[in-house]
């Protein structure tokens, strides 16, 4: 990354490297006044064929206009979606079938909640580390709640969804009032949230609760196969994020917030209240996250769900969502999600492979999407060095 | 109480110092003003004690004496020593091996952190040294290859790290978050998921072995400690490093090489990784690649913190770093020997992080202050 300044001395020919390295470097919203768009022209020709240049010349600032778009990374990753099921519906018997697909939700669902509260978070420009953890309690708690204190199921689904939020609100108060970093407050909560596991009960409890078993066998049908009540509520809890989001005006506090701080500050929006929201809003997604967790593994546990606060972040990132905050979509959890979980029933189909390639994929993955928003977005150009 | 004899016979040191220098050497102009300051400066413990106050390794080094004063309150074997098969033993002497680690990766993580940057992905690279370490010997390589190819990789993982963190810049959280991810997997592939026995005896010195009555890991911190030291403060490097931690930008215009710093910077958290790799392999006699070094930049990332540095950036304290891996290890042996569930150990650590870092913040002084003037308006405005 040698990017030197533009030496005074040879204004009017530049070099064709140099030419092309800087129209790289951030994009050319009107291609009238950079220097040379055409490498290899000189400038008097450049001011000749000025007005002959702009119907042809429009084609390559018009791709660069798309690639250097930010959302240009979660289009990516809606076509690499097609691209894996595509690949694994060609190599591999059986893989193209609907039930596959579904399952891909009902395996993913939790993660899919995860990841929609990860996506406000990160747009507001914070991380929750603790996100697995607070899953994790939220399984024990509701396994404890329910097979030692006989709580009826709906009461104890109530507590565990009010704890993960307030537990959420708690961090999220931390963050403001003190000014801490998410990063170091997270991280707290999550040795926090694992340790309270343990605190309640050191191996894994069952649970037998009708209810629960019930929800957890229930099938609901579909064209071409059936999905799981959990399913249904991540999907839910998408479009409330979607709200949220694009619709409210919470969630344009969110973008706001991301974008720059001391602006929102100054435009009035409530700042304060928006950051213990978002937390808030993280640790419900958490908890809600870990009821369905519980429905799918029927049992609460420390040692649930060990590292799912690094599968949302990669798929909220792979789902085109600056890390930097104030960009992106929250519908990007749900396409960085199924990436995840298609590359993982690649690996399962195929059977050969072993399941740490699933890691170093989904590593491989991050760096990919992290290089190319870097490379091409125009968001991180600033904000990279002041974090 | 090993801390106090040294402290109180270098107390009169400065007073001696000051006092003959200042009439002797100053001109006559500054002795007025040295003269002036004299009076101020009578009560030679009371100046000392503001100094001490002040110094940055105050707390962390409390901290540390008041859990040790809590193990001999409450644990009466916890301070015996003891020599057996020719070496020290004791509760002690067993802090020090097995803080050996985390010690070496918070020196690491000491200069990352200054740079306001973060190395998340020091559990991964001690899994990948400890796995390559592992095969090399099981394959019948002389035991320094082994270590130097594991070194070897353990500075690509760093330099891995510099280059998006330094080259792309990409946020240090998640560039390292990269390498945490897929890290793990590498070391799995390399080990086919397996934990590697490793059966050779000459293995084992670094991890469990003693020299001169003290464990072999414990000197080698020592001497990266006093290596790193010497380099930070004999040369530029370390005032480098700072200007770099408070205003990257600013160092970059006044001429400093910021990417080659942050670069060298996180190369130097991956060798600290993996040579706390080797000692966990020699340690456990055996590479875990799923299990090794689980969490353990989070206990360093909470070492360096409880070493008085801030994650904000711009301050390193090395010897502090050290202070707080021992306070955590402390901490673990004093919960597991008090029979208190291991589990508390987890909690205890997070509440000590969320207090640290109340306690840190400037937020949490101007509260102390309103609190402090809060009593006296009212009166004034009354009376």
């Amino acid at each position: 990354m040698s990017a030197s300044f533009p030496s005074p001395a040879s204004p009017a020919t530049p070099s064709p490297g140099d030419g092309a390295t800087r129209r790289s470097l951030r994009p050319v919203p009107n291609p009238a006044p950079s220097p040379s768009p055409m490498p290899s022209s000189s400038s008097a020709a450049v001011d000749a064929g000025a007005a002959s240049r702009t119907p042809s010349g429009n084609r390559p600032a018009l791709l660069l206009r798309w690639l250097h778009h930010p959302a240009f990374s979660a289009q990516m990753t809606v076509v690499l979606l097609l691209v894996l099921l595509a690949a694994g519906g060609l190599r591999y018997d059986g893989f193209a079938a609907p039930q596959v697909l579904l399952n891909l939700l009902i395996d993913n669902a939790y993660l899919l909640v995860l990841a929609v509260g990860m996506s406000l978070v990160i747009l507001s420009g914070g991380i929750d580390l603790s996100v697995g953890a607070v899953l994790a309690l939220s399984t024990t708690v509701a396994a404890w709640l329910l097979q030692q204190a006989h709580w009826p199921a709906p009461a104890v689904m109530a507590a565990v969804l009010v704890g993960g939020s307030l537990f959420g609100v708690l961090q999220g108060a931390l963050i403001h009032v003190f000014r801490l970093q998410p990063f170091i407050v997270t991280l707290a909560g999550m040795f926090l949230a694992r340790g309270l596991c343990y605190l309640i009960s050191v191996d894994s409890i069952t649970i037998s609760d009708e209810t629960f078993v019930h929800i957890s066998q229930m099938q609901i049908p579909l064209p071409g196969g059936f999905v799981s009540p959990g399913a249904v509520i991540a999907v839910g809890l998408l479009a409330v994020g979607i709200w949220i989001a694009h619709r409210s005006g919470f969630g344009r506090a969110v973008y706001a917030l991301g974008g720059n701080e001391s602006s929102a500050l100054m435009m009035g929006l409530p700042v304060g209240r928006t950051k213990l929201m978002v937390y808030g809003f993280s640790g419900f997604c958490a908890s809600l996250a870990g009821l369905l967790f519980g429905f799918y593994m029927l049992s609460g546990y420390g040692l649930h769900a060990q590292g799912a606060e690094l599968d949302a972040i990669a798929a909220v990132v792979i789902g085109g969502t600056m890390l930097s905050g104030g960009y992106g979509y929250m519908a990007g959890a749900l396409s960085g999600v199924l990436v995840l979980g298609t590359i993982q029933t690649l690996i399962a189909f195929d059977g050969t492979l072993s399941s740490w390639w699933t890691k170093i994929v989904i590593g491989a993955l991050l760096f990919v999407f992290c290089v190319v928003q870097r490379l091409l977005s125009r968001p991180l150009a600033g904000a990279g060095a002041a974090q | 109480m090993a801390e106090t004899p040294p402290v109180i016979e270098s107390l009169p040191l400065p007073k001696d110092g000051r006092t003959s220098h200042a009439p002797s050497a100053m001109p006559a102009a500054t002795t007025a003003t040295a003269l002036a300051a004299h009076p101020s400066q009578r009560p030679a413990w009371q100046a000392w004690l503001g100094t001490l106050h002040e110094h940055p390794l105050l707390r962390p080094v409390l901290a540390l004496v008041i859990l040790l004063l809590v193990d001999l309150v409450f644990l009466p074997d916890f301070w015996q020593v003891q020599i057996r098969d020719g070496h020290l033993y004791g509760p002690l002497i067993d802090i020090l091996n097995r803080a050996a680690p985390l010690m070496l990766a918070s020196l690491g993580m000491s200069l990352v952190i200054a740079t306001r940057g973060i190395d998340v992905s020091v559990g991964a690279v001690v899994a990948m040294s400890a796995t390559v370490a592992a095969l090399m010997v099981n394959a019948g390589q002389p035991l320094l290859v082994a270590y130097l190819a594991a070194l070897g990789v353990a500075v690509l993982c760093g330099a891995w790290n510099g280059v998006l963190v330094a080259g792309l810049k990409l946020q240090p959280i998640i560039a390292t978050l990269i390498l945490m991810v897929a890290g793990r997997g590498l070391a799995q592939l390399m080990a086919d998921g397996q934990i590697i026995t490793v059966y050779q005896s000459s293995f084992f010195v670094l991890g469990s072995g003693y020299l001169l009555g003290l464990p072999v890991s414990l000197w080698v911190v020592l001497a990266v400690a006093l290596a790193t030291t010497q380099l930070l403060r004999r040369t530029a490097l370390g005032l480098f490093i700072q200007a770099v931690g408070l205003n990257p930008v600013a160092s970059r215009l006044a001429g400093l090489r910021t990417a080659t710093l942050i670069f060298g910077c996180y190369v130097f958290a991956g060798v600290c990784a993996g040579a706390a790799g080797l000692m966990i392999a020699s340690n456990i006699k055996s590479a875990d690649a799923n299990n090794a070094g689980l969490l353990l930049e989070l206990d360093a990332i909470l070492a360096v913190t409880l070493g008085g540095a801030s994650l904000a950036g711009g301050k390193y304290h090395l010897a502090g770093s050290l202070v707080g891996a021992l306070i955590i290890q402390t901490l673990t042996t004093t919960i597991y020997s008090l029979g208190v569930p291991p589990e508390v150990n987890m909690v205890v650590k997070a509440l000590v992080v969320f207090l640290l870092c109340i306690l840190q913040s400037s937020e949490w002084r101007a509260m102390l202050r309103r609190w402090r003037q809060r009593p006296a308006a009212p009166r004034g405005d009354r009376s």
